[in-house]
């Protein structure tokens, strides 16, 4: 009852005059920010910290957590109308979003991400509201080898669960592993695999150079020559009706996935090295294995635009239970925050629930308002973003291609990862052309730079012994997990000889 | 497409003993005190890539997937002048961002591509090339304020007046 009263307590600060106008403008351009291609919560948390030493603290931390609320919506604004992910929050909504789009159902795909995104967000906001504390220290019970074992888990449903050519699959796996270790080993310092002793890679190769190069690039020359010119991008209808049909439809097929993507993002959020990106990608890839209908994912099944979106959301508010309670940034944004928080004069950490409960409270309760904010916000915004998609293709794909190159520059500021982009682009429409799935380079990219790590401080705890991995009550399970997925492909193909056998 | 597909299984496997010979520079084993070398991982994984391509191998061989029973070719008429046209009309893009200007490279692509390739009307084709950079222009140095490469001096003159107008 005390958690309830406090919580009322913080509404009722979330919804003064001056709070509610930041949430709605902070939402606002959020969302817009997020669908940029190239920019994300954090280019709009850092660009607009600043603005916020002209409001209170709690009212300033308020606008920027709107914004982190908006921009985790609007990442999935541009994986679905152009196909470009803006954010790694925001791949795995690609997957099956630009297919539904392809096929002129982009509302429904966006009516499904906002619907996905506010269920993960409300579940987020519950599961923050009565566990914070408990739950932080679950987290931090989460050493190097458990969150090995869970990166390993997340490639390995790609093996056991894709119905793409196997050696193929691991091929892509392998390959973005290798591209996310490229630049300077982190931790010896030593320059690292500098291809062709070129000096641009020494700043590594971003998440973003290689998905844009790949969906705003390859995919895109793919499609054009695939298609021969006839794309069908225009089919879709706006109306309200349809709206509203498009919502029972996604509660019909996206529930299973929105209840995946909410929980276990939420747990993978407050994991202190992991994040939304993670979150998301898990949570695609874990209501693909639950799913009946694994092979209709990745052809625009509801649910795979449901479950990352919802994982991404949940995750988001997720990250900021160890920043609220053990002052630990769960992802690049809530360091932003956290740094904010300590410049207004407050320490995050377990005290600040009991020195600061306005503060702790106000921000809780505007958690809600502005999930209730983004959701209405995105699903206003929906006719603008299908009006984009009625362009005919000779004009859209130009934008297309724009966007990627401008978008690539201004998340790296460096015309080397451009010409990289147009490199990774070519090389993807060709691998596309033999069916190399190319999503599991893209998803290795982004958690190699979190397996490698863990991988190597495992074996530093244990001197090299890789058992410890088996001999923790938390990894050993995942662990399990993860090598029977990697080795179902090898059951599936001896089955059936064995049944010809006994025959 | 046949071909296509050991041709590339071929060229991913040089790659792959490439990025293994480049690993290993850094070492590849474990050193008691300071844990798994810095080329332990990106090793193993290249090794993991050339290990695949000798299954992709395998599978042609076999004639298990599509690509290594179709006679089709990689590319047709249609998919080479596509290739040519739309990735070439990109490379120039990138190329010419040193040169005119991130903006003013856009211009000229959108131009290229909606007038030349599309073949659209002037009345679509002139907004979209005027209006689409400038609202860039004023969404990323304005808004953002993230610059973007502003090409050769001759464009200054453009830039003055443009910065003066969000500064």
């Amino acid at each position: 009852m005390e958690i309830l009263s406090l919580l009322g307590d913080g509404m009722l600060v979330a919804i003064q005059p001056l709070n509610l106008m930041l949430i709605l403008i902070g939402v606002t351009l959020g969302l817009f920010i997020g669908a940029m291609p190239g920019l994300g919560s954090v280019n709009g948390v850092a660009i607009l910290l600043p603005v916020t030493f002209l409001v209170p603290p709690g009212s300033a931390i308020i606008f920027l957590a709107a914004i982190y609320y908006g921009a985790m919506y609007g990442g999935a604004i541009s994986s679905i109308t152009l196909g470009i992910p803006g954010a790694s929050t925001a791949v795995a909504t690609t997957f099956d979003g630009r297919p539904l789009a392809m096929m002129g159902k982009a509302r429904l795909a966006l009516v499904a991400a906002a619907i996905g995104s506010f269920v993960g967000g409300t579940v987020a906001n519950v599961l923050f509201t009565g566990f914070a504390p408990l739950l932080a220290t679950v987290a931090l019970s989460f050493g190097p080898p458990e969150i090995f074992a869970l990166m390993l888990l997340a490639f390995a449903t790609f093996v056991g669960l894709g119905g793409d050519d196997i050696a193929k699959t691991v091929f892509s796996i392998c390959f973005g592993l290798v591209l996310a270790t490229v630049g300077f080993d982190q931790v010896s310092g030593a320059p690292r695999l500098l291809l062709f002793d070129l000096s641009g890679f020494l700043g590594g190769i971003s998440f973003l150079v290689l998905a844009i190069g790949v969906y705003g690039i390859g995919e895109m020359l793919w499609t054009l020559e695939s298609t021969r010119g006839k794309i069908t991008t225009t089919d879709a209808k706006m109306s309200v009706k349809g709206i509203v049909e498009d919502m029972g439809e996604t509660a019909r097929k996206g529930w299973k996935g929105t209840a995946t993507g909410s929980f276990l993002g939420f747990f993978v959020g407050v994991l202190p090295a992991a994040g939304a990106t993670p979150a998301s990608l898990m949570s695609y890839a874990i209501t693909k294995m639950l799913s009946k209908n694994k092979h209709e994912f990745g052809k625009g099944h509801v649910g795979g635009v449901a479950a990352p979106e919802a994982g991404n959301n949940s995750a988001s508010t997720g990250s900021m239970l160890p920043m609220l309670t053990l002052g630990i940034p769960g992802s690049p944004t809530t360091a932003i925050l956290l740094g904010g928080m300590v410049i207004w004069g407050l320490t995050p950490g377990p005290r600040l629930f009991v020195d600061e409960p306005d503060f702790v409270w106000g921000l809780i309760g505007s958690f809600y308002v502005s999930n209730i904010f983004a959701l209405l916000v995105n699903i206003c915004a929906i006719p603008l973003f299908i009006w984009m998609l009625r362009m005919p293709f000779t004009v859209l794909a130009p934008l297309i291609f724009v966007l990627s190159v401008v978008g690539g520059y201004a998340a790296m500021q460096d015309m080397f990862d451009i010409w990289l982009i147009l490199a990774f682009g070519f090389g993807a429409f060709f691998l596309r052309k033999f069916d190399y799935p190319l999503a599991p380079a893209v998803l290795a990219i982004v958690l190699g730079p979190i397996a490698e790590p863990t991988l190597r401080q495992s074996l530093l705890l244990s001197s090299g012994d890789p058992s410890i991995f088996f001999t923790r009550p938390i990894s050993m399970p995942i662990m399990v997990i993860a090598i029977l997925l990697i080795l179902m492909p090898a059951f599936k193909y001896l089955r059936p000889r064995r049944t010809s056998a006994a025959e | 497409m046949r071909v296509g597909e050991i041709v590339t299984a071929g060229v991913l496997a040089l790659l792959s003993i490439y990025l293994m010979y480049k690993a290993s520079a850094n070492g590849i084993g474990y050193t008691r005190g300071s844990g798994p070398q810095g080329g332990f991982w990106p090793f193993w994984l290249s090794a993991g890539m050339l290990i695949s391509t000798g299954f992709i191998a395998l599978n042609w061989v076999r004639q298990v997937s599509p690509q290594s029973r179709s006679q089709e070719p990689v590319l047709d008429s249609f998919g080479l002048k596509t290739l040519l046209l739309v990735g070439g009309g990109i490379i120039g893009f990138v190329a010419l961002i040193d040169i005119v200007s991130m903006y003013g490279a856009v211009a000229i692509f959108m131009l290229y591509y909606i007038k030349l390739l599309g073949q659209h009307s002037w009345r679509l084709t002139v907004p979209m090339v005027l209006l689409f950079p400038l609202g860039l222009f004023f969404f990323f140095e304005g808004l953002m304020q993230i610059s973007m490469p502003t090409g050769m001096s001759f464009t200054d003159p453009v830039y003055n007046v443009l910065y003066d107008i969000i500064y």
